[in-house]
C-alpha cells in the first residue's frame, strides 16, 4: 500500500473512538454539525411533513368522494374552512395547493436528498464528515424556518396559498384573484428560504464527493446511491437558483406591485411558466434519481448479484439529468407557447424514455440468475420498478402532444405524477428507510410488520391511483372542487368514491409503518454492523457509526457490488476487505 | 368511445384517439414484457437452500438491444404525433373558410362575441352571449381566445379541444363539428375559487338552425345573457 499517500491533516480527522465525546446535548443532537445527525433531523422533519401532506390528501379525497357533504367532525377546522363540516371551495384550493407543495418540497425532496445525501455520502465514500459541516448545519436550520412559515400559512386570515403548487401567475400575484394575500406571500417566502437550504446542501454534497473519497474509492467504485446523489446535487445547484430567482420576482409582484408576470403592468404570464418549469422539470428528476440509486443498491443486495451494467446505470443517470434540462416545455403544450416549439419538446421528452428503459432492464438483469432474498427493502424496491414503469408509460401518453390535448390538466396527469412520485419515489423511500434504519439507529425494523405495510400499501396504492387514469380519459379536470357541476362528469361519483375509500386505506396502512418505525427506534432487535451482508463502506462501521465515522482511514479495493464473487468465501465481498494474499491487486490510484 | 374518452364530435378527434390507441398498444406490450420478466425473476430466482447467484456484471449486446428498441418505439410515437399535433395547433395549417368567433374568459364565465349575420368580428351586428358558444356544423370554427384576469383553459371534451386563455395574449383555436348537439364547455386551468363552476355550453347547429338562431339572438338587443343549462351530448 506504499503507493497510497494520504495528507496527514486529512487522516487526523478520523477520531480515535477511545476519546470521549465531549459535545453537549445541544451540540450533539440539535445544533449538530455531524452529517448523520443532520440526516436524521431531516428524516424526522420530512416524515412529519409526509404525515401533514397525507392528511391534506385525505381532505381532498373526502370532498371528491362525497362532494359537498359534511365531513363528520370536519367543523373543528372552523367556519372559514369547513362550516358545518362542508368544505368551502377556497379551502379546497388551499388544501390542494398545500398537499402538492408540502409533499414535493417538504416531504419527498428532503427525504431523498436531505436525509440520504447527508447520511450516506460521507459513509459510502469513506469520509469522516461533509466538506463543510457548518454549512450543512445551516442547510437544516434554514429548512426549519421555511417549514414553520409554510405551516403558519394555514393559520393566517384569508387562508393559505390557493394558486396550486405551480403558483401560475397572475392568479398567484394579485390577492383579488384568489382572495388570499398573506398565505400566498408566506408560501413564496418559505420556498425562497428553502431554496437556500437546498443550495447549501448541494454544494456540500458535490465538494465532499469530489474531494473526500477514501483511498481506492475511484469514481467507478462509488456506490450508485452516491452517484445518483452526486448528479442530483448538480441538478439542484443549477435548477434551484432559477426557482429562487423567479420566486423573488413573484414576491415583488405580490408585495411591491411590480409586473414581471402580470400583464396588467406589461408582464408576461408565460415567463413564470418557463422559469417555473425550467426548475420544475429537473425537480422531477431530483425527486427520482436518488430513488434510482437506492433501488439499484438494494436490488443488488437482495439478489446477491452485481448490479447489471454498472457503467450503463451511471451513464443513464447522467443522460436523464442532462435531458431533464431540455424538456420543461412539455408542461406547456396547451399554454399558448408556439406549437412548433411544443413538437420539439415532445421529441426531447420521448428520448428520456430511452435511458429510463435502460435502467429498468438493468434492474431486471440484476435479478436475473440471482439468489433473491425478499427482505422488506427488496420488496419495496421491486414494487418501485413495477410501479415506476407504469408512471413512465403514462408519461408517454402525456408527452405525445396531440394526446396531451384531451389529457392535459385532467386526472390522467394526477395518476401519472402519483405513479412516479408515490409508486416511484415513495416506495424507494420506504426501501431506503427500512434498509438503512439499522445503520441509523442500531436496531432492526420489524420485518413482518414491514411486509404487512408493504402488502396493504401496494394494494391500496394501485386501487387509489390506477382508476384516476380513467377519470382523466373521461375528462375530469384536476384541481376541481366539485366535478358534479358538469354533465359529462356526473357519472364519476362512484369511481371517485371507490378511489377515496382506497385512499383512506392507503393512509391507514401508513400508520402501520409509523408505529413500526417508532416502536423499533426503542425496542427493535439490535442490529450488527452489517445486517444485510452488504459491501459498501457504511456497513463496515458500527451501527450507529460513531462521530467521525471511521476509526481508521478505510482502504477501498473493489467496487461495491461484488456479490457472490468467486474470490470471496461469503456471497458478499466488502469494499474494504483486503484481497487474499496471493492475488494482491494494487488499489486504484487515489484521488485524495 | 373505447378508452373512456367522451364521444368524439370533431373532425380531428379521431386522429387524436388513434394516436392514443397506438401508444396504448405499444405501452401495453412493454408493460406485459417488463412485469412478466419481474414476476418470472421473483418466482424463478427466489432463494432456496443451496441456490447460488451468477456473478455477471453485464452484457454489452443486451445493453445495446434494450437501448435501440425503446428508442425506435418512442421516436416513432413522436413522429406519428407531430403531424397530428401541428394539423391541430399550428396556425399556418388552419383550414380556410372558418366561422370566426371571439371568446373572452374571465373569472368565472365565458364571454362570447358572435360575429352576427355578416360573419365578421368587429362590425355593428356583433352580439355577445354569456357561457354559450354557438357554432354551425360541418364548417371550421376559429375561436379567438383571450382572458381578462387570470389564465383559464378552454376545454371541449367532446371535441378534443383544450387551449389555455392567457391574459395579454390572443390565441386562435380551431375545430370543426361533425354533428349538431349541445355539449359541455369547461375550464381546465385552476382560475380561483369559482373555477369548478366556470362552465358553459357549446351548441352545434345545423345550417338552417344556425341562421335562425343568429337572426333571433342577434335581433334581440345585444347583451342577452343566456343561462347555461348543462346537458351532455
Amino acid at each position: 500500500m506504499s503507493t497510497v499517500t494520504v495528507p496527514p491533516d486529512y487522516a487526523s480527522q478520523f477520531h480515535d473512538p477511545s476519546h470521549e465525546d465531549h459535545r453537549s446535548f445541544w451540540r450533539k443532537y440539535v445544533f449538530s454539525t455531524d452529517h448523520k445527525i443532520i440526516g436524521i433531523q431531516f428524516l424526522f422533519m420530512s416524515l412529519l411533513f409526509l404525515l401533514i401532506g397525507g392528511l391534506l390528501a385525505m381532505l381532498i379525497r373526502w370532498q371528491l368522494g362525497w362532494p359537498g357533504q359534511a365531513l363528520p367532525g370536519g367543523d373543528v377546522l372552523g367556519e372559514a374552512r369547513m362550516p358545518g363540516g362542508i368544505m368551502l371551495p377556497e379551502f379546497y384550493n388551499s388544501v390542494m395547493t398545500m398537499h402538492g407543495t408540502i409533499m414535493i418540497f417538504f416531504a419527498v425532496m428532503p427525504l431523498l436528498v436531505g436525509v440520504y445525501a447527508n447520511y450516506l455520502i460521507p459513509l459510502q465514500i469513506g469520509a469522516p464528515d461533509m466538506a463543510f459541516p457548518r454549512l450543512n448545519m445551516l442547510s437544516f436550520w434554514l429548512a426549519v424556518p421555511a417549514g414553520v412559515l409554510m405551516v403558519a400559512g394555514f393559520f393566517v386570515a384569508g387562508g393559505h396559498a390557493a394558486a396550486g403548487w405551480t403558483s401560475y401567475a397572475p392568479l398567484s400575484t394579485n390577492p383579488e384573484f384568489t382572495g388570499v394575500f398573506t398565505g400566498q406571500v408566506l408560501w413564496t417566502a418559505s420556498l425562497i428560504i428553502l431554496g437556500f437550504s437546498s443550495l447549501a446542501g448541494a454544494v456540500n454534497y458535490i465538494t465532499t464527493i469530489v474531494n473526500m473519497r477514501a483511498p481506492g474509492m475511484t469514481w467507478f467504485r462509488l456506490p450508485l446511491p452516491t452517484w445518483a446523489l452526486f448528479i442530483t446535487s448538480i441538478l439542484i445547484l443549477l435548477a434551484i437558483p432559477v426557482l429562487t430567482g423567479a420566486l423573488i420576482l413573484l414576491l415583488f409582484d405580490q408585495v411591491l406591485g411590480t409586473g414581471f408576470f402580470n400583464p396588467e403592468y406589461g408582464g408576461q404570464p408565460l415567463l413564470w411558466q418557463h422559469l417555473f418549469w425550467y426548475f420544475g422539470h429537473p425537480e422531477v428528476y431530483i425527486l427520482i434519481l436518488p430513488a434510482f440509486g437506492f433501488v439499484s443498491e438494494i436490488i443488488a443486495n437482495g439478489s446477491r448479484k452485481p448490479v447489471f451494467g454498472y457503467h450503463a446505470m451511471v451513464l443513464a443517470i447522467t443522460a436523464i439529468a442532462f435531458l431533464g434540462w431540455i424538456v420543461w416545455g412539455h408542461h406547456m403544450f396547451q399554454s399558448g407557447m408556439n406549437p412548433t416549439l411544443g413538437a420539439g419538446f415532445m421529441a426531447t421528452t420521448m428520448v428520456i424514455a430511452v435511458p429510463t428503459a435502460i435502467k429498468v432492464f438493468n434492474w431486471i438483469g440484476t435479478m436475473w440468475e440471482g439468489d433473491l432474498h425478499f427482505h422488506s427493502p427488496m420488496l419495496y424496491s421491486i414494487a418501485f420498478v413495477s410501479m415506476f414503469v407504469i408512471g413512465g408509460f403514462s408519461g408517454i401518453f402525456l408527452a405525445s402532444t396531440p394526446v396531451d390535448i384531451p389529457l392535459h390538466d385532467t386526472y390522467f396527469v394526477v395518476a401519472h405524477i402519483h405513479y412516479v412520485l408515490f409508486g416511484g419515489s415513495l416506495f424507494a423511500i420506504f426501501a431506503a428507510i427500512t434498509y438503512w434504519f439499522p445503520k441509523m439507529f442500531g436496531r432492526m425494523m420489524n420485518e413482518r410488520v414491514n411486509k404487512v405495510h408493504f402488502f396493504f400499501t401496494f394494494i391500496f396504492f394501485n386501487l387509489t391511483f390506477f382508476p384516476m387514469h380513467e377519470l382523466g380519459n373521461a375528462g375530469m379536470m384536476r384541481r376541481i372542487y366539485d366535478y358534479t357541476q358538469y354533465g359529462f362528469l356526473e357519472g364519476l361519483v362512484d369511481i371517485n368514491r371507490l378511489i377515496s375509500l382506497a385512499a383512506f386505506g392507503l393512509f391507514t396502512a401508513q400508520l402501520i409503518f409509523a408505529a413500526n418505525f417508532i416502536w423499533c427506534l426503542f425496542k427493535g432487535e439490535k442490529a450488527g454492523n452489517n445486517p444485510w451482508r452488504a459491501n459498501a463502506l457504511e456497513w463496515s462501521v458500527p451501527s450507529p457509526p460513531p462521530h467521525g465515522n471511521f476509526t481508521l482511514l478505510p482502504m477501498v479495493y473493489r467496487g461495491p457490488y461484488e456479490y457472490s464473487s468467486p474470490e470471496s468465501e461469503e456471497d458478499y465481498f466488502p469494499q474494504d476487505a483486503p484481497p487474499a494474499e496471493e492475488s494482491v491487486p494494487e488499489p486504484a490510484p487515489t484521488l485524495v | 368511445m373505447e378508452w373512456g374518452f367522451p364521444e368524439n364530435f370533431s373532425t380531428f378527434g379521431d386522429s387524436i384517439d388513434a394516436t392514443y390507441g397506438a401508444i396504448f398498444y405499444v405501452t401495453a406490450i412493454a408493460f406485459v414484457v417488463v412485469q412478466g420478466l419481474l414476476i418470472y425473476c421473483i418466482i424463478r430466482y427466489r432463494h432456496r437452500e443451496g441456490r447460488k447467484a451468477l456473478p455477471i456484471h453485464g452484457n454489452t449486446r443486451l445493453e445495446i438491444i434494450w437501448t435501440v428498441i425503446p428508442a425506435i418505439g418512442v421516436l416513432s410515437v413522436a413522429y406519428l404525433s407531430a403531424s397530428v399535433w401541428l394539423d391541430i395547433k399550428d396556425e399556418s395549417r388552419f383550414p380556410g373558410g372558418a366561422y370566426e368567433v371571439g371568446l373572452h374568459a374571465s373569472q368565472f364565465e365565458w364571454n362570447v362575441t358572435n360575429p352576427g349575420p355578416d360573419g365578421a368580428l368587429g362590425t355593428d351586428d356583433d352580439f355577445p352571449t354569456r357561457n354559450a358558444l354557438h357554432v354551425p356544423v360541418d364548417q371550421p370554427v376559429r375561436v379567438l381566445l383571450t382572458a381578462e384576469d387570470v389564465i383559464h383553459s378552454f376545454f371541449l371534451p367532446n371535441f378534443r379541444v383544450k387551449q389555455d386563455a392567457v391574459p395579454g395574449m390572443e390565441i386562435p383555436v380551431w375545430f370543426e363539428a361533425i354533428a349538431p348537439g349541445v355539449f359541455d364547455l369547461g375550464c381546465a386551468e385552476l382560475c380561483g375559487l369559482g373555477h369548478y363552476r366556470m362552465r358553459g355550453t357549446l351548441t352545434v347547429h345545423s345550417p338552417e338552425d344556425f341562421e335562425a338562431w343568429q337572426a333571433e339572438e342577434g335581433g334581440v338587443a345585444s347583451g342577452t345573457a343566456e343561462t347555461p343549462t348543462v346537458a351532455a351530448r
